[in-house]
């Protein structure tokens, strides 16, 4: 109906039209329930059919950029109207209705992303109803989490960190992983098309002419998603009916919200030739990603040049190894086992306290209390307390040691046995994987021009950093870590790296997604990077085979660093011969350091550290008119679609017909 | 002379049977006439209110029951012609909100818990863990559910005039109440107002009188 509007606005010249027209968009973006008074008010004297069809159409005509930032354990929606002036974006952060528990639900600002699989005899009928839906699939958010709290054989959590694991299909209802058999267990795939489709209908509710999918929506990934990790995020909104979805990485979505944040005053904060470290520690995982501050033509120019490892690494490791420190301190003293659900009750007690120690720097201890599950609860509540010191050994020094630059994350060999659970990061040092991922990419400047390292450098230096994630928002954490980094910058006679102030932690990521896609309209400066990694598939080298041992195996590049959105790249020279009918599966290799590879090279050695295997690739040639067992001769090509994932497509040298390359093989063939 | 001859000057001086006999019957008559004139003027009464005045006038023989026809209808007269004065309502709570509070209260802090207990059995070490448990958790709902300012903003103890119009319902006097506003005082409180409710939705079947539901642990 607005589309009308405007068209009322263009014959009309008015000015009072004109200001009715802003009122009304000042008004949507509060309050839509007030909004149809006042526009009974405004447009009396205009035709009758005009009023009567406004009542119903608040948002048509409106385009939104909508940022989605699917977190390992929370997912924020954020939105910015697009029809506004720059000067006056206001961005918002939508409310996500969502059960709190059996029959209450409650706005809240965040999703927590865990889904329960509820029994058929734990839920009274009609005490699941969402605002949009009477008998929602599956039940997601605070009540999953509240009610796994309790359950925890059927509460399905971090989805997201399975769907970057090797080794797993992330179709297959694999969650719970320790669920007994009679659960109905559900793939990391559809418990994000879970938390999708509930942010979805949730907008959809709040905004009934605007259907997500026609919004511009940007959903954000880890820096270090791998190809297929991305893939399987954007079939889920494919497959969610958000079909117009593009990825972003998150660290960028940090720097973008921190851009809009400054209000244009970023220019002043940041010089040609700054290296931006962003430190993303979230819920579930730690992200690190490097940007350069360069020039273009006079214009600055933001890019990013490395992003660090896939490390589960987070928030919540830290709060559990706070409750297992003081479990065993409250074991010795009593000489009794805790339980499980007081290991929990513990947990989330000390995450509270960790805070108020943190927050308020003269209060050294604060009383952890255990209440009894029964309805006494004078009797049988336990009591301890958390002490300052406990939280600087655990906590600070146990995830932020002091360490030198040359550290390294240590990694011990897994045993055998660990095949069901993630594969989470055995070190927990942080500053350790920072010193690895700094110390990995120093020679990630050479190519830019602004950009100085110092001959005797050890790692590279970055000059300021961006913290995110809800871990950081304690000074005492931020602190430590910006002493640590500073402290090797200082060893190596560099400046001192300044902290980026004013960034929304919790929040940052899906605003500045939400930023990103005004970004896109031309009214920002937008990060260049394209793909963090180079990608290799491998092939059998010519090498005479060896008896005992395997053939040798040669790295094929097919797509070089960087990568922009919308290019391709095709094999030209190497030549596969692929059965038809018969699936033919490549090894497949990423690395995020080798920037000067070009598309053909072959690699017949490389180290651990250069090239990571990811998890292989397959094709299958469909019969279509060939005959089964026939060898078709194709190349290889590789593009980066606009949305932000890789494809790859085998391509006929015959008749240029195409066939796509599945990431998604993950069988798990043991 | 026959032998029952009229004699209309005559006057009985001893009171024979058949005198009382005539004197019952004429009695009876007359209480019958006035039973039938009754149930007459009751009948009307009740079928026909609107003419209850006429109706009075028709009965004459002053009887008990009769006094008792006119304040009946006296009565009818009332609520026709004078209609009684509106009734003075009071707000009744809905029990929902309340109980929901009070599940609110007992899931974030225990609370219900806690005030059933007997406390006399406990020393004050252990009820003070507790009191932790529902101070914290009354905390938390009560910052997560209502938005709470305080009244006057100067600190308590000072000086404060109340100009007059003051809403009297925000601001308590006490004391010494003489005179006229403006009224200066010294503030001993400083009051609490809720500026904003943000209470959970409820599903349409929920039972909100379950505050707290029994937990069985299979």
């Amino acid at each position: 109906m607005n589309g009308l509007f405007g068209h009322v606005n263009q014959n009309d010249d008015s000015a009072e039209h004109e200001d009715n027209q802003q009122n009304h968009d000042q008004n949507n973006q509060q309050d839509h329930q007030s909004d149809h008074g006042n526009e009974h008010e405004h447009h009396d004297s205009s035709a009758e059919h005009e009023i009567t069809e406004n009542q119903s159409n608040d948002d048509e005509g409106k385009k939104y950029s909508v940022g989605i930032d699917l977190g390992t354990t929370h997912c924020v929606l954020s939105y910015v109207e697009l029809n506004d002036d720059e000067d006056e974006l206001t961005q918002e952060v939508m409310t996500i209705p969502q059960l709190t528990s059996p029959g209450v639900v409650e706005d809240k600002k965040q999703l927590p992303s865990f889904l329960y699989l509820a029994h058929e005899a734990e839920i009274a009928e009609g005490s699941t109803t969402l605002p949009w839906s009477a008998t929602p699939d599956h039940l997601v958010g605070d009540i999953a989490r509240n009610l796994g709290s309790k359950t925890p054989i059927r509460l399905v959590s971090s989805a997201k960190s399975w769907l970057c694991h090797a080794g797993v299909d992330c179709k297959q209802p694999i969650l719970p992983s320790e669920a007994p058999e009679d659960v109905d267990r559900v793939s990391p795939f559809e418990a994000t098309k879970a938390y999708l489709q509930h942010m979805k209908a949730a907008w959809e509710n709040q905004h009934p002419n605007a259907p997500l999918d026609d919004q511009d929506l940007i959903i954000t990934v880890p820096a270090s998603f791998d190809p297929a990790a991305r893939e399987l995020t954007s079939e889920a909104a494919r497959s969610t009916g958000l079909g117009h979805a593009l990825l972003l990485e998150e660290p960028q979505s940090a720097l973008y919200s921190w851009i809009d944040n400054s209000l244009g005053d970023w220019r002043n904060h940041v010089n040609i030739g700054d290296v931006i470290l962003v430190i993303d520690v979230g819920g579930g995982t730690t992200d690190l990603s490097l940007i350069a501050v360069t020039e273009q033509e006079g214009n600055l120019e933001l890019t990013r040049i490395a992003v660090g490892d896939h490390i589960l690494l987070g928030g919540d490791n830290m709060d559990l190894a706070l409750a297992y420190t003081i479990k065993a301190k409250m074991e010795q003293e009593s000489g009794n086992r805790l339980e499980a659900w007081q290991v929990q009750a513990l947990t989330h007690a000390c995450r509270d306290a960790k805070e108020k120690i943190f927050n308020n720097p003269e209060q050294d201890t604060v009383a952890l209390v255990v209440p009894s599950r029964g309805s006494s609860l004078i009797g049988g509540t336990l009591r301890t307390e958390l002490t300052r010191e406990e939280v600087d050994r655990v906590l600070v020094e146990g995830f932020l040691p002091e360490v030198a630059a040359s550290d390294r994350p240590v990694s011990r060999p897994r045993s055998g046995l660990r095949t069901k659970g993630l594969p989470y990061a055995q070190d927990a040092g942080i500053t350790r994987h920072l010193a690895g991922f700094l110390a990995k990419q120093q020679s990630a400047t050479e190519d830019l021009e602004h950009v100085d390292l110092p001959e005797n450098a050890t790692f590279l230096h970055p000059t300021a950093i961006l913290l995110n994630g809800g871990v950081l928002k304690s000074n005492v954490l931020a602190d430590r870590l910006l002493k640590v980094l500073n402290s090797w910058l200082v060893a190596e006679q560099a400046p001192e790296a300044r902290l980026l102030e004013g960034a929304d932690l919790d929040l940052a990521v899906a605003k500045g997604a939400a930023y990103y896609g005004v970004v896109r309209k031309g009214k920002g400066v937008r990060i260049k990077g394209g793909t963090a990694a180079s990608y290799y598939v491998g092939v059998e080298s010519a090498m005479p085979a060896i008896p005992g041992m395997p053939p040798e195996i040669e790295a094929l590049c097919i797509a070089p660093f960087g990568m922009e959105e919308g290019t391709s790249e095709t094999l030209p020279e190497d030549e596969f011969g692929l059965v038809i009918g018969e699936p033919v599966r490549f090894r497949f290799f990423a690395s995020n350091t080798r920037r000067e590879d070009t598309v053909g090279l072959r690699l017949d050695y490389w180290t651990d550290e250069e090239l990571q295997e990811l998890d292989e690739i397959e094709i299958t040639l469909p019969e279509e008119g060939r005959k089964a067992g026939e060898v078709v001769p194709v190349h290889l090509s590789a593009a980066v679609t606009e949305v932000g994932t890789l494809e790859l497509h085998a391509v006929s040298q015959q008749d240029d017909h195409r066939w796509k390359i599945e990431f998604d093989v993950r069988a798990g063939e043991e | 002379m026959n032998k029952y001859s009229i004699d209309l000057t005559l006057m009985p001086t001893t009171l024979d049977l058949w005198h009382v006999y005539l004197i019952a019957a004429v009695l009876a008559l007359a209480l019958i006439l006035i039973i039938v004139l009754l149930s007459m003027v009751i009948g009307m009464a009740r079928r026909a209110k609107q003419a209850p005045v006429e109706i009075t006038k028709t009965v004459e023989v002053p009887s008990e029951p009769e006094i008792k026809i006119v304040e009946k209808v006296i009565e009818v007269e009332k609520i026709v012609q004078a209609p009684a004065p509106e009734p003075i309502v009071l707000k009744e709570s809905t029990p929902d909100a309340a109980l929901q509070l009070l599940g609110l209260l007992q899931k974030e802090a225990r609370f219900i818990d806690f005030i059933k207990e007997d406390i006399s059995a406990y020393n004050d070490a252990d009820i003070g863990v507790a009191a932790r448990v529902v101070h914290e958790g009354c905390n938390k709902a009560v910052n997560e559910y209502f938005t709470l300012d305080t009244v006057r903003t100067d600190s308590e103890g000072s000086k404060v005039t109340l100009a007059k119009g003051f809403d009297a319902s925000e601001v308590r006097l006490t004391g010494n109440i003489v005179g006229q506003a403006p009224f200066t005082g010294t503030l001993i409180h400083k009051g609490w107002k809720v500026t904003n409710i943000r209470l959970p939705k409820l599903t349409e079947g929920h039972n909100a009188s379950i505050v707290a539901a029994a937990e069985v642990e299979l």
